[in-house]
């Protein structure tokens, strides 16, 4: 029999740390990307990787804090045993990541140096300047390279998946690709196929994501029949600048090493901000979080900025929506040694220096919580059972996904620096448990006939698009119309109606996309084509956002629905305000129970169908996730006493009474 | 030439051209091609690309495929976009047409790299740059991804010597400006596999110029506590057939990095390194 073979599609971060550990392991890996994976979307990264660390661990911290911020930051939507056993890993992944190479930034001993990010109060985040991203993938690229010397990993890099090969049992046995030089198609055997491609943000027309995160791979994985989990789970990140081809982020870290965001109180003001006197500025942020400041997580922070250019009309300028991000108190040199990847960029592209002038930002879609759904084995203390062959496969078996495209992490909204982590965590644990799908597999290889009729069928449905004849649509134009409408409805504020009239017109894009003719229909290096196709697979994904989304009736965390939100405490006479909390909390104990379940898609060859998947939430019950809102800590309070009564009575029945009626 | 008076009532152009050097294929001809394109503010080089590619029309109104370019992050940071632009290689995501037009009015001209084989108009194979890190051995050879502990530690003057020069995003550019590095193009015999073809290729490129960014990554490792340990490795692929001693210090390299990567101080290491090395090798036999 063959060498078992593993396929890897994508060379992000989670890509190559899934290849390089297989190789470590002695197994094959033939890895395919869009690009060569050095230029994968994880160069991008700026902010850093959060784990829990020695320094913060004396300041009370430790990974069942860790595990605890990421949980809440998700407002719960995620199975707690991953996430644990991730938190868990934390520690260990920076310390691999610091042996290979990555230049972290030091202290001045010599450790490696913390800053915060949004949704904790510790110091958890390592980094490497402002483009800490970059160094993590290089340092994975330079150990696959090893491997690909040793002749363990070939790569396929300019190579498109064009989807899984499926054998009559439903298993997956390999997956088919296209040479984007020479347009070959051809079909790859493999034993276990592991999709790591990564998000999926030019949905959304312009997103900070590059121009790869397409989604086409894990929408051609939905529909052979992988199930996409929370597709309507989308982080707009509050901080970017706005441009014609891309929304270029601006980090967190800014805000982490101090940035401000602000507006002046008196709308437009027309001064040079330098020159508005601190009394004159709206730090809207600290005043209503003062516990969490500018570090409260993403989807509040968007919310805010949202709410005060949109409804209170302080955007800084007039015609187009912007606050302040402000670094000029910190010194040139503390901001050049920690942040100059990021002020280069707003300096490169928008002319000023940040070091002297307030930035100005504004939210723009950046992460995908959803994506393809993955199992996992828990284990009796709540962690994830390594080994097991279950370990991040999708209800294909023999399938896997990793990375940003698996919806395993993040709920309901991720925090900032916990994605570089999630991505070297997964790749890193899908190897052991593929090494245990090959140890077990047994049964004859596939018969040739299977690979050859796969191939057969991309081949005429990639002649068939080269072929069409009197099509007048063009799809660069259609993506354009697609990212608008996705942009306008389905990102910070979510409205039925809005939903619904944006998936008619997602329908109607979608047929229409069916009457794309090309202008390049030769068979050499066709982009053309390729963006054809991403463009048509961008359909299913983007039906899912809309429809997970209208069917949500409730906000959390990144998915807001004003209309089925509970509205602010307003008495001020403390007892009518206790009882307003009184009944919020038993609102959100019924919303808890209504809708504390993720959303599953799966496709039915024409829409995709919803159902619900309880949420593994065994390990931390579900709370209010306020973040210290200012006037509503009351609400935190009865939640405490009624969590409280519920422990005693579960522990001293007899006492129930007594406790409730308190 | 067109008019290009016309200009919108904030002094901006209504619109510009684009020229652009064409090639079908590897080994075909290569020919020129102007297209026009509506100003918008912000735009870079890339955002006029996709502009082109979505009315696929040239100046004269005739239907062309649509031009073919490279480019993911549109940030500067993974290297792909690099073509020459106005006569000068560099990235061309921030190469923004405001400032294109401020300093050659009315038309922009873009050509792929001419060190690399050209695959189809601006897209250019580049295989070569990534098989120039195998052989420096661009990489840390750890035992294994098991939990060993951490790192060595490491003072601040030390990262900010290592920090600059692991952010090579391998584009290109000091490549193209470098007038040492010839460009290797092989082209398939007919009947070749894919394979046998990467195999002639990569026995060609490894005795070409490993070039300006080889070097100074193998100066990256060197310098690291583990990386150090195959430093002589290193330098006796840097003292071979298209090592070093091709670089004629011509410092073309340095002055168009993207980067900003210390390339002639890395050179100059690399120099200084590879004479105590050949002293080494003398006592060593
Ligand atoms: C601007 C920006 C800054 C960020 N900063 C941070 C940060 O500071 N901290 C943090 O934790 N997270 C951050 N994130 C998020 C994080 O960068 C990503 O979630 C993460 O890098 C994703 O890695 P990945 O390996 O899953 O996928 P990617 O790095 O996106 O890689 C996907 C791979 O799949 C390949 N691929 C895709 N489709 C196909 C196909 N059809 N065929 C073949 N190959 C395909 C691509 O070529 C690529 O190699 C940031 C994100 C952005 C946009
Ligand atoms: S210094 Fe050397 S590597 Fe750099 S351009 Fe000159 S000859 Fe080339
Ligand atoms: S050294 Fe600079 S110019 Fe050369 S490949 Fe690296 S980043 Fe590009
Ligand atoms: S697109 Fe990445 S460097 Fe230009």
């Amino acid at each position: 029999m063959a060498k078992k073979r593993v396929m890897v599609i994508g060379g992000g971060l989670a890509g190559l740390a899934a290849a390089m550990k297989l190789a470590e392991l002695g197994i094959p890996v033939d890895l395919m990307s869009l690009t060569p994976v050095k230029r994968s979307h994880s160069v991008c990264a700026q902010g850093g990787i959060n784990s829990v660390s020695d320094l913060t661990r004396q300041e009370g911290d430790d990974e069942s804090k860790h595990f605890d911020d990421t949980v809440y930051g998700g407002d719960f939507l995620q199975h707690q045993p991953p996430v644990k056993e991730m938190t868990l890993w934390g520690p260990k992944i920076i310390d691999l990541m610091d042996r290979l190479g990555v230049p972290f930034n030091r202290t001045a001993e010599g450790y490696l140096d913390r800053r915060r990010f949004g949704g904790t109060l510790y110091k958890r985040t390592a980094f490497s300047g402002a483009t800490t991203g970059q160094q993590l993938l290089y340092a994975l690229d330079e150990q696959v390279r090893r491997w690909e010397s040793a002749g363990l990993v070939t790569k396929y890099e300019y190579w498109d998946f064009l989807g899984p090969v499926l054998d009559e049992s439903g298993v997956c046995r390999g997956c088919v690709g296209q040479d984007l030089v020479t347009m070959e198609i051809r079909t790859f055997p493999a034993d276990a196929v592991i999709v790591a491609s990564g998000g999926s943000g030019l949905l959304f027309g312009r997103s900070t994501m590059s121009m790869v995160c397409t989604g086409s791979a894990v929408s051609r994985c939905f529909q052979r029949g992988a199930k996409y989990g929370n597709p309507e789970f989308v982080q707009v990140h509050p901080t970017a600048i706005p441009g014609a081809d891309k929304l270029r982020l601006m980090s967190e870290s800014a805000r982490g090493e101090g940035g401000r965001v602000w507006v002046p109180r008196t709308p437009q003001d027309p001064r040079d901000p330098k020159t508005i006197p601190e009394s004159e500025r709206y730090y809207f942020l600290e005043e209503r979080y003062p516990k969490y400041g500018n570090l409260v997580p993403r989807d509040i922070a968007t919310r805010e900025i949202f709410d005060i250019c949109v409804n209170e009309g302080l955007s800084v300028e007039k015609d187009r929506q912007c606050v302040y991000l402000d670094l000029t108190h910190i010194s040139r040199r503390e901001l050049d040694r920690k942040l100059a990847g990021i002020l280069e960029i707003y300096e490169k592209f928008q002319g000023v220096d940040p070091r002297d002038v307030p930035m100005k930002i504004f939210p723009a879609v950046h992460y995908v919580m959803g994506g393809l759904w993955v199992d996992y084995q828990r284990t009796t203390a709540g962690g994830l059972n390594i080994d097991s062959p279950r370990t991040h496969v999708t209800n294909i078996p023999g399938l896997y996904a990793i990375g940003e495209c698996d919806y395993q992490y993040h709920g309901a909204n991720r925090l900032g620096a916990n994605s570089l982590l999630s991505c070297i965590f997964s790749g890193l644990i899908v190897a052991p448990a593929i090494k245990s799908l090959l140890d077990s597999q047994k049964g004859p290889e596939p018969s040739s006939l299977l690979y050859e009729s796969a191939r057969r069928e991309h081949q005429s449905l990639h002649d068939g698009l080269l072929g069409r004849r009197g099509g007048k649509e063009n799809p660069y134009l259609i993506h354009q119309e697609l990212g608008d409408v996705m942009t306008r409805a389905a990102t910070v504020v979510r409205r039925n109606a809005q939903l619904a009239t944006a998936l008619e017109k997602v329908n109607e894009l979608s047929e229409r996309a069916q009457n794309c003719s090309l202008s390049d229909t030769g068979n050499w290096t066709n982009q053309n084509v390729v963006f054809t196709k991403a463009l048509l697979d961008m359909f299913p994904l983007a039906k899912s956002i809309l429809m997970g989304a209208l069917a949500r009736d409730e906000s959390r965390g990144a998915h807001f629905k004003p209309d089925f939100s509970m509205p602010d405490l307003k008495a001020t006479e403390p007892g009518e305000r206790r009882r307003e909390a009184e009944k919020w909390c038993d609102w959100f104990q019924e919303n808890t129970r209504q809708w504390l379940r993720s959303t599953i898609a799966t496709w039915n060859g024409k829409n995709p169908d919803l159902t619900y998947e309880a949420v593994d939430t065994s390990l931390i019950p579900p709370r209010p996730r306020l973040y210290g809102l200012a006037g509503a800590q009351i609400i935190d309070e009865v939640w405490r006493q009624r969590s409280q009564a519920q422990a005693n009575a579960a522990t001293n029945p007899a006492m129930a009474g007594t406790a409730a009626a308190s | 030439m067109a008019d290009h008076s016309a200009k919108s009532s904030n002094g901006h152009p209504q619109d510009f051209e684009v020229r652009i050097l064409r090639q079908d294929g590897p080994g075909q001809g290569s020919y020129w091609e102007s297209h026009r394109v509506a100003y918008e503010p912000d735009m870079n080089v890339i955002s006029a690309l996709q502009r082109i590619a979505a009315q696929a029309r040239t100046v004269d109104g005739k239907g062309v495929a649509p031009v073919a370019w490279e480019c993911n992050c549109l940030e500067e940071v993974c290297g792909a976009c690099t073509m020459v632009i106005n006569g000068r290689v560099r990235q061309s995501c921030s190469a923004l047409i405001d400032r294109l037009l401020a300093d050659h009015p009315g038309e922009i001209v873009l050509e792929p790299m001419n060190k690399f084989p050209v695959l189809r108009d601006l897209v250019v194979e580049r295989s070569r740059l990534f098989r120039a890190l195998k052989r420096v051995k661009a990489w840390i050879p750890v035992d294994g991804y098991y939990e060993l502990g951490r790192g060595d530690k490491q003072s601040q003057a030390e990262q900010e010597v290592a920090y600059p020069l692991s952010q090579c995003m391998s584009c290109g550019c000091c490549l193209e400006a470098c007038p040492q590095y010839a460009k290797i193009e092989v082209s398939p015999l007919s009947g070749e596999s894919s394979e046998a073809l990467q195999q002639r290729r990569d026995a060609e490129f490894d005795r070409g110029f490993v070039g300006a960014h080889a070097i100074s990554q193998a100066m990256l490792f060197n310098a690291h506590p583990t990386g150090r340990m195959n430093a002589s490795e290193r330098l006796d692929t840097l003292m071979d057939e298209g090592g070093l001693q091709i670089c004629g210090n011509a410092q073309n390299c340095v002055a168009v990095c993207p980067k900003q990567i210390p390339l002639t101080t890395s050179i100059a290491r690399a120099g200084r390194a590879t004479t105590l090395r050949l002293f080494q090798r003398w006592f060593d036999c």
